[in-house]
């Protein structure tokens, strides 16, 4: 037989636990709310301003004329300009823009004849991106003088696409790289933010502290068996993946680890920094969660980071999942190497520097 | 270097309004077994961790091996074992995985920490157990490995916070018996416990209550301070003898053990006449004067300030 009764006992004991645990009190509330703000506002499947840049070969008018245009069009955002299709391309590659407008040099006989009259090369490695790209091939183009008629209407091609890394356009080829990100997020944060809340609720850690190992020997040693870890799970997912998917690999091994190593550190000690900061494992796996969803959600893995807002995308440059995505499409999809994306990985290493610091600070020989 | 090992000077720990340890006084010599008694809650695990520097005193200063406490924590770390209340060894790890673990720790050498293990393994009878899981051991096999760990660099001062509470009186025995070669090699041992027989062993006692150490002294000393004290009441009725006893003035406590009463006075008598007129006169009860025991002196000093119950 249910008894009513000792439902009640257990739910009355639930609710009491709850009320001594702020920050589970505090979860509830906040983790619908986050994901209100993240889901509505930040995360934006319409894309815009897409960085671009420029090369003119012409120096004509009317180049400005319809770079004038294609920028009313909100799609893109014009963030440079180049003198060479070779630099463009090289920027391409770096990340710093995800398509290039080349006008050639005989634009004005182009348009006399009604020809297409520029080149777009497009990263097409995020299919979100370059579909949204993909649009304005056939946006109509209103020149002044010198046009057939009937040119450049809804009919007929105003530019010609060159689809770099990713022809096909396959959405695999973006996430599969992503994937690792995401997984690497998900497990590094998870084992660390445990790491030291587990000790604390055995009670291993009054024995830890007394012996004469420093808070810093303790952390890094707790580290480097989950860098392993996170390499295994790398090789997983692009050595499997990629075999399974078909995904090119343009960059350079090196490059690769020296990305993925940076970023499993930089996910180890924010999950150290947890560790510091809850008292259970039940709250370190809460936090974790909380960190969790902002960090994948925002870093570009499902939704493209330049359709974001500013303000979301200022959030996400706070999370290292945002970096690593750049880094490995950048490395695996695009062939970039290291010294392209320098401020990434600087930015990973000094995050995983500061936050080490600041995880062995809190942590104090002391039980009081 | 001074004589004694550890030195407290009014050290006092608070929680909140708390006071958990407060004022105590010690002074404890090189190589000594040192004793603290108390009941649950007296203090005694709030006042080693001072003494090893995991807990920051609210008043008072403390001296152990010469370190200061707690500026001088982390020295004194390399030279003190402590064993904790709580089992805090790893689990999931094997007997031997935690010592290589700890002695990795401290620094030992393969060689030594092989040796060193080996030794040890032997020593406390844990050469059978040294692949078993820690927490798929008994109580009492894992209070000896966690002593052997808490051994393993040879510290000059160890901390035993009631090492035997989950271990049967011949284990405790033979566990008092290392205890004694360990301190006869000249490590300074302090043990705190609840067990009288226990505290009895030590060299030097305090004992604890409410966070105050009451009396401190060699254990013999302390019993023979209630000479007279003690009289042990034989006969009928002795629920009611008790009864009566207790309002009187003259007497501490009474309490029943089997067929006897044991009555501590505040005061000694000299003669068991005077003690017999107490009593109520229609029984014909056998009364004479017992030997003090440490519970007596237990119940001495902490009910020494309280009105009898
Ligand atoms: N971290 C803490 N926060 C608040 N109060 C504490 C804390 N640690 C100990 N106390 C309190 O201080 C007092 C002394 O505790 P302590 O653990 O030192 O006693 P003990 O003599 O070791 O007891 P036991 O024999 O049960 O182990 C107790 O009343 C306890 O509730
Ligand atoms: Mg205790």
């Amino acid at each position: 037989m249910l008894s009513l009764r000792r439902i009640n006992a257990v739910t009355l004991k639930e609710f009491a636990h709850m009320s001594r645990d702020r920050m589970t009190f505090g979860m509830i509330i906040m983790i619908p709310l986050v994901q209100l703000l993240l889901f509505g506002y930040a995360i934006n499947t319409m894309v815009r301003d897409i960085p671009i840049g420029v090369v003119d070969l012409s120096g004509s008018a009317a180049a400005r004329v319809i770079t004038e245009q294609v920028r009313v069009s909100q799609v893109v955002d014009i963030v440079a300009t180049y003198n060479t299709p070779d630099a463009a391309e090289a920027a391409i590659v770096a990340g710093e823009i995800r398509a290039a407008l080349i006008f050639p040099e005989n634009l004005p006989q182009r348009i006399a004849s009604g020809r297409t009259v520029a080149q777009w090369l497009v990263d097409a490695s995020d299919t979100m991106v370059s579909s949204a790209l993909l649009a304005l091939r056939s946006m109509p183009l209103r020149l002044e003088a010198g046009a057939p008629p009937g040119a450049y209407s809804a009919s007929t091609p105003s530019f010609e696409m060159a689809l770099l890394f990713n022809p096909e356009r396959r959405s695999e080829v973006n996430i599969v790289p992503g994937l690792t990100a995401v997984v690497l997020t998900m497990t590094m944060i998870l084992f660390t933010s445990l790491a030291l809340v587990r000790e604390r609720e055995r009670g291993n850690m009054e024995l830890l502290i007394t012996t004469p190992v420093l808070p810093l020997e303790l952390m890094i040693g707790k580290l480097l068996p989950y860098v392993l870890v996170g390499c295994v799970q790398v090789g997983i997912i692009l050595g499997l993946g990629g075999w399974i998917f078909r995904i090119p690999f343009a960059g350079s091994f090196t490059a690769l680890a020296g990305v993925t190593l940076a970023f499993i550190a930089a996910s180890l000690t924010l999950g150290l920094l947890i560790s510091t900061l809850a008292r259970t494992q039940l709250q370190a796996m809460q936090m974790t969660i909380f960190v969790l969803l902002p960090s994948i959600l925002l870093s570009g893995f499902m939704f493209p980071y330049d359709a974001m807002p500013e303000a979301a995308q200022y959030i996400a440059e706070a999370f290292p999942a945002t970096h690593y995505i750049r880094l490995v499409r950048g490395v695996v999809l695009r062939g970039a190497d290291a010294g392209h994306m320098l401020p990434d990985i600087l930015w990973l290493l000094g995050f995983t520097a500061l936050l080490l610091l600041v995880a062995s600070a809190r942590f104090h020989k002391r039980l009081d | 270097m001074t004589d004694a090992a550890i030195v407290a000077n009014g050290l006092t720990r608070r929680f909140g309004d708390l006071v958990a340890v407060n004022d105590v006084d010690l002074e404890i010599a090189h190589g000594q077994i040192y004793g603290f008694l108390g009941p649950n809650g007296s203090g005694k695990t709030t006042l080693i961790r001072m003494l090893c520097g995991l807990l920051t005193p609210s008043a008072g200063t403390a001296r152990a091996l010469d370190f200061q406490l707690p500026e001088q924590a982390e020295p004194l770390r390399r030279r003190i074992g402590y064993m904790t209340q709580k089992f805090s060894l790893f689990d999931d790890l094997s007997c031997k995985e935690n010592l290589n673990f700890l002695a990795r720790i401290y620094g030992l050498d393969n060689s030594q920490r092989q040796m060193r293990i080996t030794t040890l393994l032997n020593q406390f009878n844990l050469e059978p157990l040294s692949s078993r899981q820690a927490g798929a051991m008994s109580g009492g096999q894992r209070q000896r490995l966690a002593l052997a760990a808490a051994t393993l660099h040879e510290p000059e001062l160890l901390f035993l916070d009631e090492p035997t509470s989950a271990v049967d009186p011949q284990n405790r025995r033979d566990f008092w018996e290392t205890l004694f070669d360990l301190s006869e090699a000249g490590t300074t041992l302090l043990v705190s416990t609840h067990y009288m027989d226990e505290a009895e062993r030590c060299h030097q006692l305090a004992i604890l209550d409410n966070g105050n150490l009451k009396t401190q002294g060699v254990p013999a000393d302390l019993m023979g301070a209630l000479k007279g004290r003690v009289i042990d009441v034989q006969g009928d009725g002795l629920r009611a003898v008790r009864q009566q006893l207790m309002t009187s003035n003259e007497v501490l406590s009474a309490a029943q053990q089997g067929d006897r009463l044991r009555v501590l006075l505040k005061k000694p008598v000299q003669d068991i006449g005077v003690f017999k007129q107490w009593l109520p006169g229609d029984q014909t009860l056998h009364c004479e004067p017992a030997k003090a025991t440490l519970e007596d002196v237990f119940v001495e000093t902490t009910q020494a300030d309280e009105t009898p119950c």
